[in-house]
């Protein structure tokens, strides 16, 4: 029987790699997600979970020892947030390339300078290129849920990429909630043991991993790239599906909220979803046709749901806690992207807000409102809108 | 008819067919460290191919895995430049989980080693992981063009060590980077040289069969950085030994007080008190090293840069708890 105990989204992403019994884990200490390697430890010290826990010097190494230990073939761990990713950056194209299935969990933190520790998407969105897929959730449960799907996809042999799963600093990584832990068994059911076809270090069959490439083979290989990560659309449905079955929680890549006759859906990821749903059901209550999408799955990005999210609305409202600087956010990027050659489109107005742990409120949920119900009524509204600046500290 | 055991395996591990330039001293140093590796893993573990490679960007790397080709015949990995340390961590955590037996061989030049790979050098030796991490030092980055490292020795050429109306050349003297491993306090520390084959294949051997962690630390010769004749690399390397600028020594068990230092050879003297190593007279001029390298040309303009070079090495020497005389050419 699944047990429910009131946790920290670090604990929940520590238990999560508990049941998916990695046989090693490197982990450097950083805000917010210091709880999970420390948890993993405790683990690891009771004997609850049969692992190497490598004490590495930093995130860099922490993800090098991973990239060593997933190429001798084992399933691997880490947690990380903002500079400590950062740091790992170069490895992150490395693991991904070499289609190692490593799974981070991410407290997501904004980016120095100036240095601040609490929430938003900055680091991982700043890692979209890298070929990991990316897992956002809303809630502790949705953390751990999603570190184990992460696993499964990500050892999927028609993926074979790493992935990073992100749950917001401070308002998840530090705030208890009830969280249901599944079933060793079921979960081993659901994960099966990692058996690497690809990637072993093994003397009785010596391979040479991470040669040079030269012109003539490195595009095949970033394609490769490329086509795992479309193949894992359909391996993240077919993970979701499973899980549901299994677990009785039900995922979607995009998950959608009263968006039946909705004049205006607003899009986020991450715990905003939360107090979104909230504001949906508060303008409901007005009489607005208002509705709520997230996104959870970024990477891949799921263009064909966009594109099926879009034709229910007049405006996409995008909710952003990210920046691509000159550009807007970086779903405003994405979805452009999924419609720009579609005949019939919404408008789509974007906002950045909640940067640095800034709180989101419906004060700054009721300003965007406004500009997005201009854009409805067809008035010209700016493209890319800041919400919540404080103007007289500019 | 009697036949005589080769003195090392004959065994290759390091193929031939990789792309190195002719006459590299570093593909002779990789190649005689993994066919004495093997040879400890036979005696250690009973399998002679019980070892897996993790290799940092460099020239021996660049040029032996060039995909779909490949020199190595044993499970190898290159994932980045200052990082071969932290992957060997994790190959050999990997390897305890799932029960294999045998060693893990990290190998980085000396840019990869004493620059920017400290950090993670550092923290595996610190973390006691069963790993040999040879340094095959060629003295600069090669792979990119010849560019300085902290492991450059003072006065030589190199393209960010330009000699010029303001400069000698490099101007810093070579960091002692087996001295900084030993102060890990691990179990096996030291330099050798391929201009000493038996010695380092002896070393080696006692690196791959101390359990914990192990640092070697080989000079070779690089005659595309270092303007040396291709088929002199030998000479030059036990020239080193010979004239002091290179110490072979071994550290054991962290006593950093108990340097086993090695007679060069090559007509030095001697002295010893109670079995250690304190005084060498040195026959030969370090000139007799400096003179077969483009690298060092320069400096024979300026013969002032090469007795400030002389004390240097006798500096470093004195650390190593050694009194040394380098003669002058003539003396
Ligand atoms: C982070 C990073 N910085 C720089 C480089 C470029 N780079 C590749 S190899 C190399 C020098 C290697 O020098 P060394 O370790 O001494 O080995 P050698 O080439 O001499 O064998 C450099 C600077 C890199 N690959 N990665
Ligand atoms: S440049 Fe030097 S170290 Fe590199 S392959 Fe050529 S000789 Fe060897």
């Amino acid at each position: 029987m699944p047990i429910k105990k009131v946790m920290k989204a670090n604990e929940a992403a520590a238990w999560a790699a508990k049941l998916a019994k990695p046989k090693v884990i490197a982990a450097f200490p950083i805000t917010p997600s210091t709880l999970v390697p420390e948890k993993i430890s405790e683990f690891v010290a009771d004997g609850e979970l049969d692992a190497e826990f490598i004490k590495v010097e930093s995130e860099h190494s922490a993800i090098s020892a991973c990239v060593g230990a997933s190429a001798a073939g084992v399933r691997t761990f880490t947690a990380t947030a903002s500079q400590g990713l950062a740091l790992m950056h170069e490895i992150l194209f490395i693991a991904a390339g070499m289609r190692l299935p490593i799974v981070i969990a991410i407290g997501n933190r904004a980016l120095s300078a100036p240095i601040n520790i609490w929430n938003d998407w900055q680091d991982t969105i700043s890692e979209r290129d890298t070929g990991w897929l990316q897992f956002y959730a809303e809630n502790n449960q949705e953390a751990l849920d999603l570190i184990l799907i992460a696993f499964k996809v990500a050892e999927d042999e028609r993926v074979l990429l790493p992935a990073m799963v992100g749950f917001d600093a401070f308002i998840l990584t530090h705030t208890v909630e009830p969280v249901e832990i599944p079933d060793q068994e079921l979960v081993d059911e659901f994960l099966g043991e990692y058996v690497p076809k690809h990637a072993y270090l093994d003397p009785a069959k010596p391979i040479t991993q991470g040669a040079l490439g030269f012109p003539a083979h490195y595009m095949e290989a970033r394609y490769g790239v490329w086509e795992a990560n479309e193949a894992a659309k359909k391996v993240i449905d077919e993970a979701f599906a499973e899980f549901e079955k299994k677990f009785g929680r039900k995922y979607q890549k995009i998950e959608e909220y009263r968006t039946e006759d909705a004049d205006i859906i607003f899009v986020t990821m991450g715990s905003l979803a939360g107090t979104l749903k909230e504001y949906v059901d508060h303008l409901r209550e007005k009489g607005l046709k208002v509705g709520a999408a997230k996104v959870t799955v970024y990477r891949p990005f799921p263009v064909e749901e966009v594109r099926e999210l879009a034709k229910k609305a007049k405006v996409l409202a995008l909710l952003e806690k990210n920046v691509t600087f000159s550009v807007g956010g970086a779903l405003f990027q994405d979805f452009s992207r999924a419609l720009i050659n579609e005949s019939e489109k919404p408008k789509i107005v974007d906002f950045i807000l909640g940067l640095g742990g800034r709180d989101v409120t419906f004060k700054d949920l009721d300003e965007a409102l406004a500009i997005a119900q201009k854009a409805l009524n067809g008035e010209k509204v700016e493209e890319v809108n800041w919400i919540g600046l404080r103007k007289e500290i500019l | 008819m009697a036949v005589r055991k080769p003195p090392v395996t004959t065994r290759e591990y390091w193929a031939p067919g990789h792309a190195a330039c002719a006459g590299c001293g570093c593909a002779t140093a990789l190649r005689l460290a993994t066919k004495a590796f093997s040879e400890a893993m036979e005696e250690k573990y009973g399998d002679p191919d019980a070892f897996a490679i993790a290799h940092a960007t460099g020239c021996m790397e660049v040029v032996s895995a060039v995909f779909p080709y490949t020199a190595w015949k044993a499970p190898w990995i290159h994932v980045a430049f200052e990082n071969a340390a932290a992957v060997a961590s994790g190959i050999e955590a990997a390897w305890k989980k799932l029960g294999r037996k045998g060693k893990i061989l990290a190998i980085g030049g000396d840019g990869g080693t004493a620059d920017i790979g400290m950090q993670a050098l550092s923290g595996m030796l610190e973390r006691w992981h069963n790993v040999v991490y040879l340094m095959y030092d060629n003295e600069a980055y090669m792979n990119t063009g010849i560019q300085r490292s902290s492991s450059t020795p003072y006065g030589a050429w190199t393209t960010t060590s330009p000699p010029g109306k303001y400069s000698i050349g490099e101007d810093k003297p070579k960091k002692w980077v087996a001295l900084i491993a030993a102060a890990h306090q691990i179990p096996y520390v030291a330099t050798a040289s391929i201009g000493n084959p038996f010695d380092f294949i002896r070393k080696m051997k006692k690196a791959a069969k101390v359990d914990g962690p192990a640092f070697v630390q080989v000079q070779c010769t690089c005659p595309t950085g270092w303007k040396s004749p291709l088929e002199k690399g030998v000479e030059i390397a036990r020239l080193a030994i010979e004239t002091g600028v290179w110490p072979l020594f071994e550290i054991e068990n962290g006593d950093i007080w108990n340097i086993k230092i090695q007679a060069p050879g090559g007509g030095a003297k001697v002295k010893r008190e109670g079995g250690r190593v304190v005084a060498i007279e040195f026959k030969k001029p370090i000139e007799e090293y400096l003179k077969l390298q483009g690298r060092f040309k320069h400096l024979f303009k300026q013969p002032e840069a090469i007795d400030q070079l002389r004390e240097q090495i006798k500096a470093m020497w004195k650390v190593l708890g050694v009194e040394v005389t380098l003669p002058k050419p003539g003396e």
